[in-house]
């Protein structure tokens, strides 16, 4: 079966300066892969060149069969992709539900309003607060809640548990692999590989620019002192 | 006969009322700047002009087509409405990855433009437009003889702006707008398409100019420089309630109308500069304007 998301020879810049080199990845339906990388090594800008945020670049996208290369930004989420950027980007003069409504519904079969605050209680109780009050792991359950009720088919997450509180990291571990049950497919960037062996399926190591690993999650073992030399963890 | 520091009421009364018709055209006209400003970024020079474009398209309808004051009312803004939206696809929206300076200076160029064709084929004289038959004729307040015509503008431009703040406040759309405010990357990666969201809004700002002068034309005379006049004032408005501010913008405008109203009846000689005072009081004590968010 074709991969749902297939990405070849991606090269991007931002402005003069060149920062992914040919990157290739593919995503099957259904599966969760999981980027692992330095600071600084294009994993975001991967992500954001997926999404067509970043428009200078070459190479091949394609999803769902279609390709994404000439689309423009806004068509990219009607595709069925939905973006969760690492500074979650949540909007002040927006309320909770406000932002919890903002991306508009790009295919049926998302979470209805009340699923989703089943599945995160605090956003419920704070839905009249403006957004950026809420806490940091509370924003970013409420950026990956808002693309959950899109109908998005592909999440592409950015580092999520950056900077929160391991409670809060295990919640987002038990979103993540609920998402799973219902047939998400999910690019997450993390440098946190601990927590990303309990969710993803399959790993890519980035280097400048570059996918230099591949791996299934059952060979994490083998691969930990290549990922402790290239992390430097 | 009652009075306040030694003015009979009736002389108070009078210049509020004059203050918040003044008010009324400050407010609409602010609002539509801010708007303007606080999605696309660009100081709008051409408010004025649009303003000016209102009541004139009003007045030639009348004249040529014989279309009545509440037809125009409807259709003249949405002309004014239809000739930004061309306007800003064609041409502002190349300017948006630019310095921020290119929008001004285009705007300013399309005012001059605007204003210059006016100039040149209607002269800079006024010309009168009559106010319509059913508000024309007065009230006797007991304190003071109101014109309908007024009172109807006083009314019609608070029932606008809060009909657009609640837009931007209470609707999908405006949740769009407001989130485009801060990140319009984001919104348009969402699937919105901020581009035409940008049309609209610049659209929306037009036509409130232009709403503005067909309220304007019975009041004023028509002429093509009644933009370059209370623009300044308009600019000095949106200083002192913040740049981008909605309800800033609202509030501050009919505030600075009444300020200016009431300050023809201590000292009228400082009536004019009274504005630019209490805007430069504004901009030394809190610079980010009244309303706007401290940087
Ligand atoms: N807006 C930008 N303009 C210019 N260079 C950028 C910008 N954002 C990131 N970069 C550069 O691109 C490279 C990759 O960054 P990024 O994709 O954010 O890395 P990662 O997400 O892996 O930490 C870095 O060298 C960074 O300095
Ligand atoms: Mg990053």
């Amino acid at each position: 079966m074709a991969p749902l998301l297939n990405v070849a020879g991606l090269q991007a810049w931002y402005g003069e300066s060149h920062i992914l080199h040919g990157v290739d990845l593919h995503v099957n339906a259904g599966e969760t892969i999981c980027i692992l990388g330095r600071n600084g090594m294009g994993k975001t800008t991967t992500l954001r060149s997926i999404m067509g945020i970043l428009s200078k670049r070459t190479g091949k996208i394609e999803f769902d069969g279609a390709d994404l290369m000439n689309v423009t930004l806004h068509r990219t989420a009607r595709a069925g992709i939905g973006f969760v950027p690492e500074e979650r980007g949540i909007f002040a003069t927006l309320s909770v539900q406000e932002n919890l409504m903002l991306p508009p519904k790009v295919a049926d079969g998302g979470m209805s309003v009340d699923e989703i605050y089943n599945l995160f209680p605090n956003l419920k109780e704070r839905r009249n607060s403006p957004g950026t009050k809420l806490s940091g792991g509370e924003q970013q359950m409420l950026a990956m809640a808002r693309i959950l009720r899109t109908g998005a088919k592909c999440l592409l997450l950015d580092e999520p548990t950056e900077g929160l509180a391991p409670v809060i990291i295990q919640a987002i571990g038990d979103v993540l692999r609920e998402l799973k049950k219902r047939g998400m497919t999910v690019v997450l960037v993390e440098q946190n590989f601990r927590f990303a062996s309990k969710v993803a399926d399959r790993f890519y190591v980035m280097d400048h620019g570059k996918m230099i690993a591949e791996f299934p999650v059952a060979d994490l073992p083998n691969q930990m002192t290549m990922l402790n030399e290239t992390l430097g963890v | 006969m009652t009075t306040i520091f030694g003015y009979p009421l009736v002389v108070w009364m009078g210049q509020l009322l004059l203050g918040l018709i003044n008010g009324s055209f400050y407010a609409m006209l602010s609002l539509g700047l801010a708007v303007i400003f606080g999605l696309l970024r660009v100081i709008n020079f051409a408010h004025g002009a649009l303003y000016m474009l209102g009541a004139f398209v009003a007045l030639l309808m009348a004249t040529h087509l014989g279309i009545n004051y509440w037809f125009a009312l409807v259709l003249a803004p949405l002309v004014v409405a239809a000739g930004g939206a061309v306007v800003e696809r064609t041409m502002l929206s190349r300017l948006y990855k630019l310095d921020p300076l290119y929008g001004l200076l285009f705007t300013f160029g399309l005012a001059l433009l605007i204003e210059g064709t006016f100039r040149y084929f209607f002269g800079a004289s006024g010309q009168p437009y009559a106010v319509p038959g059913a508000l024309a004729g007065g009230m006797n307040l007991g304190f003071m003889f109101l014109p309908i015509y007024r009172g109807w503008v006083i009314v019609a431009s608070l029932v606008v702006c809060l009909a657009v703040w609640l837009l931007i406040e209470k609707t999908k759309l405006g949740s769009y707008l407001r989130a485009s405010t801060e990140d319009p990357v984001l919104v348009q990666s969402f699937g919105v398409n901020v581009p035409l969201l940008l049309t609209l809004t610049y659209a929306l700002g037009a036509g409130l100019a232009g709403l503005a002068g067909v309220l304007a034309a019975p009041i004023y005379q028509v002429s093509p420089l009644m933009g370059t006049n209370i623009i300044i004032i308009v600019f000095a408005v949106v200083v002192v309630g913040g740049m981008g501010s909605i309800l800033g913008a609202i509030v501050t405008g009919y505030l600075l109308g009444i300020a200016e109203g009431l300050t023809k009846v201590i000292y009228p000689e400082a009536s004019n500069i009274v504005i630019f005072v209490i805007m430069a009081i504004v901009l030394i004590l809190r610079p980010a304007g009244l309303f706007g968010k401290d940087a």
